[in-house]
């Protein structure tokens, strides 16, 4: 093992573990904090594919900007693990029913999707590089990316003309 | 296998680990005399005496007051969450430390035949590197008002993490003027690219502007410390603290204050380089030549804190009303005007001035 493999298990099992804990702490605030440890582990999973521009830009737009409007929200609302409702047993039938299809279609889906002899390149590739994917984004991909910033655009004016009611 | 294990440049990591020592000691001595310098000024202007009594011109103020908050008793409401009324003030401080790890402290140094940069991790996204680690300064003031279960500190700490998410706007916008200028977002070819040629204030005097004013806004400090307003929050998000946790909240404000400093003089008066001076000529100074321009920095450096100082005892505070103002309809659209101005005359440059 060397250091690139010991740092991937390490970054995969704080990844899943606080995950994990995102969905079974019982504050909505502990499962806030524990996403932004997920997000934290994956930007290091970036940089150990050496895409050190989409790691940095995962934790200023995930961790740095959207948690914090969650924690925001959660925080003003005051959910606290007292005051959460007793779920209807029939929701949670039905929540565990829709999970094992989830994991059914998951299942069938991943059965075909697996790649032999393909290796992650660690530490060597270099698209995620910000040369690299500027030049990709605005040569090859251009529409999409534009549609895209149209589709911000109009959501941007939708918050405002809601904010504005 | 364990031998793969071990294949580390053993060189390498006691280099930077001393390095990251001496930078992080030298910014917690910063910070402290920061405290002094700041009430020495606060008594300067409004003619007072200031801090006299502990050493000659009390000088040993800092000290003493780093003293008196250790011994007191550390109180932790009962009601409030054990765990992340501690992390708040940790937090708050780990994301003041972290930013000077992309910085750029001088030239390179020659020990024991060993060439050393002084710049702790020199990797080509620096810009966003700080701008990451600024966004994660929030976390300290949102998780440490909330812990403390107190509607006062909720509201100051909800105050404060919207003012940043505002002012972190017009900043951003400011520096992909810059950017569009450098080229670059390595730090230490920002800086190489100042001392071959002139200082990106000249080229970007609003967009400097624009950061200062939001990097006044970052550090929650007046004429933006509305987290802070004890008039109407009684003491801000760090109301329920006590002892040194209450030390580090104050104390990150200023190591923040130090490395916002920093930056902007990284970013727009050059770094480490000595104005007037053509650095290439002094190559033969070796080590002293990197020590001058580690001084030239930190003379620039000076500078800016006595401005944020000045700045303090100078102001008033806004309104919070004024404040959202300032930032959403005041310095975004200057900022974007200032990008779109930018981005028009670097795309006529490359065009050879023609339309």
């Amino acid at each position: 093992m060397d250091i690139s493999q010991v740092l991937f298990y390490a970054l995969s099992a704080m990844a899943l573990g606080s995950a994990i804990m995102v969905v079974i702490s019982r504050n909505p605030v502990h499962s806030v904090l524990w996403l932004i440890i997920t997000f934290f582990a994956i930007s290091g999973h970036y940089i150990l594919l050496n895409a050190q521009f989409l790691g940095i830009v995962n934790l200023i737009v995930y961790a740095g900007a959207i948690m914090v409007l969650f924690l925001f929200v959660i925080m003003l609302m005051n959910l606290n693990a007292e005051t959460e409702p007793q779920k209807n047993k029939w929701l949670k039938l039905a929540g565990v029913v829709a999970g094992g299809c989830l994991l059914l279609v998951l299942v069938a889906a991943l059965k075909q999707a697996e790649v032999k002899g393909k290796v992650a390149e660690l530490g060597t590739g270099d698209i995620g590089l910000i040369k690299n994917l500027g030049n990709a984004l605005f040569t090859d991909f251009v529409v999409p990316f534009e549609i895209s910033s149209i589709l911000f655009l109009s959501a941007m004016v939708g918050a405002v003309v809601i904010g504005k009611k | 296998m364990h031998s793969a294990l071990l294949a580390i440049d053993v060189f390498f990591v006691i280099e930077k680990l001393v390095l990251i020592i001496a930078i992080v000691s030298i910014s917690l001595g910063i910070a402290m005399y920061e405290t002094y310098f700041e009430r020495k000024i606060a008594a300067w202007i409004q003619d007072r005496r200031g801090p006299n009594r502990a050493g000659p011109f009390g000088i040993l103020q800092p000290l003493a007051d780093g003293l008196k908050l250790f011994m007191k008793e550390e109180i932790i409401p009962n009601t409030s969450n054990r765990f992340l009324f501690i992390l708040g003030p940790c937090l708050a401080m780990l994301a003041a430390m972290m930013t000077s790890a992309v910085i750029p402290w001088g030239g390179k140094i020659n020990v024991f035949g060993r060439e050393m940069n002084l710049q702790i991790a020199d990797i080509n996204i620096g810009i966003l590197y700080v701008f990451g680690v600024v966004s994660m300064g929030v976390y300290g003031i949102m998780i440490g008002g909330w812990a403390s279960n107190n509607k006062f500190s909720l509201m100051a700490a909800l105050r404060g993490a919207s003012q940043v998410i505002s002012y972190e706007l017009p900043m951003g916008l400011s520096l992909i003027a810059l950017l569009m200028l450098t080229g670059s977002l390595k730090m230490s070819e920002i800086v190489g690219q100042q001392i071959d040629s002139w200082y990106n204030v000249l080229y970007q005097p609003l967009g400097f502007f624009i950061f200062l004013v939001c990097a006044f806004a970052e550090c929650n400090r007046t004429p933006f410390d509305l987290p802070e307003a004890e008039n109407e929050l009684n003491f801000g998000y760090h109301q329920e603290y006590s002892s040194m946790k209450l030390g580090f909240y104050l104390f990150a404000e200023y190591i923040n204050m130090f490395i916002s400093s920093v930056v902007m003089a990284t970013l727009f008066w050059g770094g480490y380089d000595i104005p007037f001076v053509n650095d290439a000529s002094l190559a033969g100074w070796g080590n002293w030549l990197a020590a001058l321009q580690g001084l030239a920095l930190f003379i620039k450096v000076a500078i800016f804190i006595f401005l944020f100082m000045w700045v303090r005892w100078t102001i008033p505070r806004f309104r919070y009303d004024q404040l959202m103002n300032l930032g959403w309809k005041g310095l975004i659209p200057l900022s974007l005007i200032n990008m779109i101005v930018t981005a028009a005359i670097v795309l006529l440059k490359s065009n050879g001035w023609k339309f």
